[in-house]
């Protein structure tokens, strides 16, 4: 009975997300306000719906339905209940539900922050999510229903993929989706600009907390993923530049140069058709994302359903939306005229070229990822592009880009002399290399090239980046939300900057042979190998290994990787275990069983690496903050702004 | 004008390219085995009518037949077992197949429950014959000539397109005439 009323609820979702989007689009463009009113009752019964469908659809999961088809692939009555429940967006079906619900929650959100918006304005913006909500649940129940039916039904389900059954992907995608989705908005704030033919400061203002907050989203929910890649694959890298890491990160570099620009747009007026660009593109890369992982187009590790009659739906359903939003813009786009110039030292100029770097590293990986389609596509053969092409070149934007924010972050708007802060400059540079020296060379005793000046490039960046609160803050001015964001935000890079520089030049890597009994040293760690002994879980069985870890004769840790054998899926997976010591973080896996009691074990010793991670989660708390800033949501009247002025000197 | 346009033009290019990609995609969703066209790994293992007694893949050479991969403990297994007894009835090809990883008394009240559509049934405890045909997961279905070359490999349940259109096709006329 549940699964139908599922159905039924996500059916009355479609037809609310179409008057949604009818009323939306329409009412504004006649003038007709009685057709205005409609929309905001639509996306709260759309919500309540979708909502509904994913309480079925959950209900399901937790009472081992497994005459449900999407519950019988994805479950078993022996998983424990968590599991149970994120087991909702295990495969694609549920992902996609959980998408929906996801863009109903943001859309619920703007319906309630657009009070203080022009009515007309708001309604356009909901209207433009109502399309994207129609395509999607359209979409849902048209190839990929998460509520049929199986009959006869299964006896018992055939459980979640276990490389699924760990907590952090359990949260890796409903945050990763919020981020995605979140881009939703911004490109609706687009759109709904487009068809009014008008952009002027506030309507930068009004879509800044928005995309802000989609950002910190995602740049948690790619750290997550990150993170477990690290520890649950079992290779001890931490980013594989697979296609669908690739698919996540390429709307968050054009989501971070559309952060960038909307600061301009909103502080000086300027760059107004290069943000309305940049906001179809995160989201266009947001949908592409959605399509190179759930097509089959494109095969990886992670790509866990594909079906090309699926593929063919969503590209139809791009073309209709990023085709759209772009027929709009080379239509409205030239309309946009921006009155204001700046000099090229101005912090202007900073942000355009911190745009065209991030859109050069964005390029660089859309061709990277592309790459095996394109030459296929061409009949030129298979290729594989890994790290060897994504390293070098993204290294090649990223280098003068974290160069460049050290410089930038001490220009004025408008104006550029630099010679107002030369000396603070010059300043944090020397301090920066002295710092730099000290880690390189002080506490690690070697490196490569990239070394030293890796170290140099992140302290400055963090050093520099708190020279404007703290100047500010002696003066005895109040330092503004948005301008604390950004601090924090850049301190996160910083220190990113530094963990990968140190991760990349100190990483020690050890393969090794033990038997019981046996140990081997790798830097001033010692190894002991104890020995396996059988475990038990609630779904798997396998093998537990003990490393006890030393340095120098004192103990450090007792590590226990594990191999499991999951009963349902017969599938293995390499449990890694991993202790932090120093700022060390020591990894050890187990690899083959070699007879005998001896067995391959891997031990790596990476420094400074959940420092990336860290930093990744400062960075989105910086964008958390920034979004918060009271600016944002004081009352459109008083703020009613002059093209040209310079407001502040933050961004 | 045209500046603005730019961006259409290089998503139409994009379009393209994508979908040229699903169209090639079909292919891909298939897992090649590189066992294709080369010799079937040879076994000798215990039947399930008779554990004393082994079965050689020497037995079985000098006619096409069909190594179907699967267990109790797979669920897929029972909603391909269906497929297999249909295709039993026709009679085009004998049905060869590989128990694995599984519990002897379990495997016999599957078969006398649901039917049995093989003609011998090799028991496979350790898995490593298994590991030998590179299975990726059960069940798997191999398509192997009178030559002992391995012909065509699927993996997943079996559906009667993927008999008729892949498996039956590949049969010499005279084997298949018998339909």
């Amino acid at each position: 009975m549940l699964p139908e009323l599922g159905q039924f609820a996500l059916i009355l979702a479609l037809l609310l997300a179409g008057v949604q989007a009818f009323f939306g689009i329409a009412g504004p463009m006649l003038g007709r306000d009685r057709w205005i009113a409609v929309v905001s009752p639509a996306v709260a019964g759309q919500a309540v719906m979708v909502a509904t469908a994913v309480g079925c659809l959950i209900a399901s999961f937790v009472g081992n339905d497994f005459s449900v088809s999407y519950v019988a692939g994805n479950s078993n009555s022996a998983l424990p209940l968590f599991y149970r429940v994120t087991a909702l967006w295990g495969a694609h079906e549920g992902s996609l539900l959980l998408w929906i619900l996801l863009l109903a929650g943001w859309t619920v959100a703007v319906a309630v922050g657009s009070a203080r918006l022009p009515p007309r304005f708001a309604a356009r913006v909901l209207g433009v999510l109502g399309v994207v909500s129609f395509g999607f649940l359209l979409f849902t129940l048209a190839t990929s229903n998460p509520f049929l039916r199986l009959d006869p039904a299964m006896p018992d389900g055939r459980d979640l993929n276990p490389i699924l059954q760990d907590p952090a992907l359990a949260i890796h995608p409903p945050i990763l989706y919020t981020g995605y989705v979140g881009f939703a908005v911004a490109f609706a704030f687009a759109c709904a600009a487009m068809l009014e033919g008008r952009l002027d400061q506030t309507w930068a203002r009004w879509t800044r907390p928005w995309t802000t907050a989609a950002w910190s989203f995602l740049t948690c929910g790619i750290a997550l993923g990150s993170f477990w890649a690290y520890y649950e694959l079992g290779w001890g890298g931490f980013w594989f530049w697979d296609p669908v890491e690739n698919a996540s990160f390429m709307p968050w570099l054009v989501g971070t140069a559309l952060v960038h620009s909307l600061a301009v747009t909103e502080k000086r007026g300027l760059f107004k058709s290069w943000t309305l660009l940049l906001a179809i593109l995160a989201f266009s890369l947001s949908m592409l994302g959605t399509f190179l992982v759930r097509s089959g187009v494109l095969v990886s590790v992670h790509s866990f359903a594909a079906d090309p009659a699926r593929g063919i739906f969503i590209l139809a359903f791009l073309v209709i939306m990023i085709g759209g939003a772009l027929t709009l813009y080379a239509w409205r786009a030239p309309l946009l005229k921006s009155s204001a110039g700046f000099d090229l030292g101005a912090r202007e100029s900073f942000l355009l070229f911190n745009n065209v770097l991030l859109i050069t590293a964005a390029t660089t990986v859309f061709a990277g990822t592309m790459a095996p389609l394109i030459s296929d596509a061409l009949g030129l053969g298979t290729v594989s592009v890994g790290p060897p092409y994504f390293n070098p070149t993204f290294l090649l934007s990223m280098l003068p880009l974290t160069a460049l924010l050290s410089v930038g972050i001490h220009a004025n708007w408008k104006r550029g002399r630099l010679k107002d802060s030369q000396r603070l400059l010059l300043i944090t540079l020397v301090a920066a290399a002295l710092i730099a020296c000290g880690l390189v060379f002080g506490i690690y005793e070697h490196g490569h090239v990239l070394t030293p000046v890796g170290a140099l490039l992140g302290v400055w960046i963090l050093l520099s980046s708190f020279v404007e609160p703290i100047q500010r803050w002696l003066q005895g001015v109040r330092v503004p939300r948005g301008m604390l964001g950004m601090t924090i935000a850049h301190s996160g890079l910083g220190i990113l900057v530094i963990a990968l520089t140190t991760v990349q030049s100190f990483t020690r890597e050890h393969d090794v042979a033990l038997a019981p009994g046996g140990s081997t040293t790798l830097g001033s760690y010692q190894f002991r190998f104890d020995g396996v002994a059988p475990i038990e879980g609630p779904n798997y069985d396998g093998v537990g290994a003990n490393v006890t870890v030393t340095r120098a004769g004192a103990p450090v840790a007792v590590l226990t990787p594990q191999k499991r054998q999951y009963w349902v899926q017969h599938q293995l997976t390499t449990e890694t275990s991993i202790r932090m010591n120093h700022g060390n973080n020591i990894l050890v896996a187990l690899g083959e069983d070699l007879g005998a009691g001896r067995w391959s074990v891997r031990i790596q010793i990476r420094p400074l690496v959940s420092f990336i991670w860290l930093a990744a989660l400062i960075m989105a708390i910086g964008g958390a903050v920034a979004a918060s800033d009271r600016r944002y949501r004081t009352s459109r009247v008083t703020e009613a702004a002059v093209p040209g002025v310079t407001v502040g000197n933050s961004a | 004008m045209t500046r603005f346009a730019l961006p259409m033009a290089v998503f139409v290019a994009l379009v393209a390219v994508l979908a040229i990609g699903i169209k090639h995609s079909p292919q891909k969703g298939v897992i090649l085995s590189p066992l294709i066209g080369k010799p079937a790994p040879p076994f000798q293992l215990p039947s399930l009518a008779d554990p004393a007694h082994a079965v050689s893949s020497q037995n079985l050479k000098g006619r096409w037949y069909v190594l179907n991969v699967w267990g109790t403990w797979c669920v897929e297994c029972r909603a391909e077992h269906q497929m297999l007894i249909e295709a039993r009835d026709a009679h085009a090809v004998p049905l060869i197949g590989l128990d694995w990883k599984d519990d002897d008394d379990r495997a016999r009240e599957w078969l006398a429950q649901l039917g049995n559509p093989y003609e011998v049934v090799v028991l496979d405890h350790s898995g490593n014959t298994a590991v030998d045909y590179g299975v990726y997961g059960a069940p798997e279905t191999f398509l192997i000539n009178d030559q002992g070359i391995i012909v065509y490999k699927y993996v997943g349940p079996l559906t009667r397109e993927v008999w008729t259109k892949e498996i039956l096709a590949r049969l010499p006329v005279h084997a298949a005439a018998r339909l």
